[in-house]
């Protein structure tokens, strides 16, 4: 079945732009946009560009490993990559907000909450999601959201980028 | 992504793309141990064995941290005091009784080629050989690889040179053979009696002089005189070695300037390397053991996957 167009790359540039008027709104003095891999990376560095613009002062960005703090290790098959987690800041005393392309289950989240903390105690942890999907197992909730949707369970949202698909969109595809 | 393999037993045994996947997860492995919390809890629930029938520091401390970092519970055997030595229960016998409290990894050194092999055969985990007599050592040629990637930026097309006992060294055997796989040009330096029988046939350029091989390098390995495996007809006499395969200096004036130095441990000081070689900005011996933690780590990380087949 032909995928369904969520939002296009203009729309996607509108919802992160209003994310970026919240996220000044609270506050970007000692804060970090921390993307979790490998989706969540150009998400928080396309933010991170808007901010900029916005208020004309830089923010910080990183990116997250999850794969050792996963889980579901012992229930996928092979091993899933690790890559470097990269934090040019001391997450001790910094506002992290996390930035992932789905919000789904939950346990993404979980996760990189773990990751994180052992990386340092943040002053505080935030999230944002471009895509809100719902369908939750854990109590988790973003502070940010690009676009909030209803799915089914057979349902796949994929965010595309164009550091990673040479494009930027976001599409529905249901499996068969 | 996932090993070729269950068991690391040898180099040989490894395909390019593993050599690959085992150097970009060691990469990503090695900021953990930089960081305040070094452990992740991937490994939790998981046993590891490290069964040391041969004496070791460095490779059982390296392998030890390394499960550690990933939350593996450890426990380790050594010969002396076990029922090994004391009652004569055979390595086998040994195994099969670790293997039925069910342990997930197994690390073995033996004094005997193919030892972990052979234990492969007798149990359902992992086995990594941690150095099986003269035969292999691939966690030991793994990490020197993962270093010289660090400090070369590449691999293929360099040239390595390998100074001293190439006949007796498990090092020198597992580090040729997966440099060359990886596209490395390697030479070996030493005395006649020191050289392997059949070494015509591995592919390597032999000298005689390591004053004559060490201009053309770009990577020089000094292996340990080791004592302990020869007699005097091996070797009749340090000093004598030091001064025409010992790495000091006034050795090293047309070397180039970029010329890394390593070297397995440990070193006898002033034998296969000078005091001012060893600690030099040339050296990276201490990087190499720093670098054996996450290649260590990468290894156990990718041997687990796919555990439910077992």
């Amino acid at each position: 079945m032909e995928p369904k167009l969520l939002m296009t790359e203009a729309q996607m540039e509108e919802s992160l732009s209003r994310v970026a008027d919240e996220i000044i709104a609270d506050g970007t003095e000692g804060v970090a946009l921390v993307g979790i891999l490998t989706r969540g990376v150009p998400i928080a560095q396309w933010l991170a560009t808007i901010i900029e613009k916005k208020q004309k002062k830089a923010v910080a960005t990183g990116s997250l490993d999850i794969n050792l703090y996963r889980d579901d290790l012992s229930e996928v098959g092979a091993q899933p990559v690790v890559r470097p987690t990269e934090l040019s800041f001391p997450v001790t005393g910094t506002g992290v907000i996390l930035v992932d392309d789905v919000l789904y289950t939950g346990r993404t989240i979980r996760a990189a909450m773990d990751a994180l903390i052992d990386y340092g105690r943040p002053r505080f942890i935030k999230l944002m999601a471009m895509v809100d999907r719902g369908w939750r197992e854990f109590p988790i909730q973003a502070d940010y959201v690009g676009k909030k949707i209803k799915t089914d369970a057979n349902e796949n949202v994929k965010v595309m980028l164009q550091s990673i698909d040479g494009v930027n969109k976001i599409v529905v595809k249901r499996q068969a | 992504m996932k090993l070729s393999l269950r068991h690391l037993l040898s180099v040989r045994d490894l395909t390019k793309r593993d050599v690959e996947l085992i150097l970009e997860t060691s990469r990503s492995f090695k900021g953990i141990s930089e960081r305040d919390i070094k452990k992740v809890p991937t490994l939790r629930g998981r046993t590891v064995v490290n069964a040391f029938f041969e004496d070791s520091t460095r490779t059982r401390l390296s392998f030890e941290i390394a499960e550690k970092r990933l939350s593996a519970d450890t426990v380790n055997f050594s010969i002396s005091g076990s029922s090994m030595a004391k009652k004569g229960e055979s390595f086998i016998d040994t195994i099969r009784n670790i293997e039925a409290m069910k342990p997930d990894i197994f690390v073995i050194r033996h004094s005997q080629a193919g030892a972990a092999a052979q234990a492969a055969k007798l149990i359902h985990g992992r086995v990594v050989n941690a150095g099986d007599g003269q035969h292999e050592h691939p966690t030991q040629a793994l990490l020197d690889l993962f270093t010289i990637r660090e400090q070369k930026g590449r691999l293929k097309g360099l040239k390595v040179g390998i100074v001293g006992d190439i006949a007796h060294s498990r090092v020198a055997r597992s580090d040729i053979v997966l440099f060359q796989k990886m596209g490395m040009e390697v030479s070996v330096a030493g005395p006649a009696t020191f050289m392997p029988f059949g070494i015509e046939d591995w592919n390597v350029k032999v000298f005689t002089d390591v004053r004559a091989m060490l201009p053309q390098l770009d990577v020089v390995m000094a292996l340990r005189i080791q004592r302990e495996r020869m007699g005097e007809q091996f070797f009749p006499n340090e000093r004598e070695y030091a001064r025409f395969f010992g790495i000091n200096q006034a050795a090293l004036h047309e070397a180039k300037e970029s010329l890394v130095i390593m070297h397995p441990g440990p070193v006898n000081r002033g034998v296969e390397l000078s005091t001012e070689v060893i600690d030099g900005p040339r050296s990276v011996i201490l990087d190499q053991v720093t670098n054996g933690v996450a290649v260590r780590m990468a290894i156990l990380y990718l041997l687990l996957g796919d555990t439910k087949e077992m």
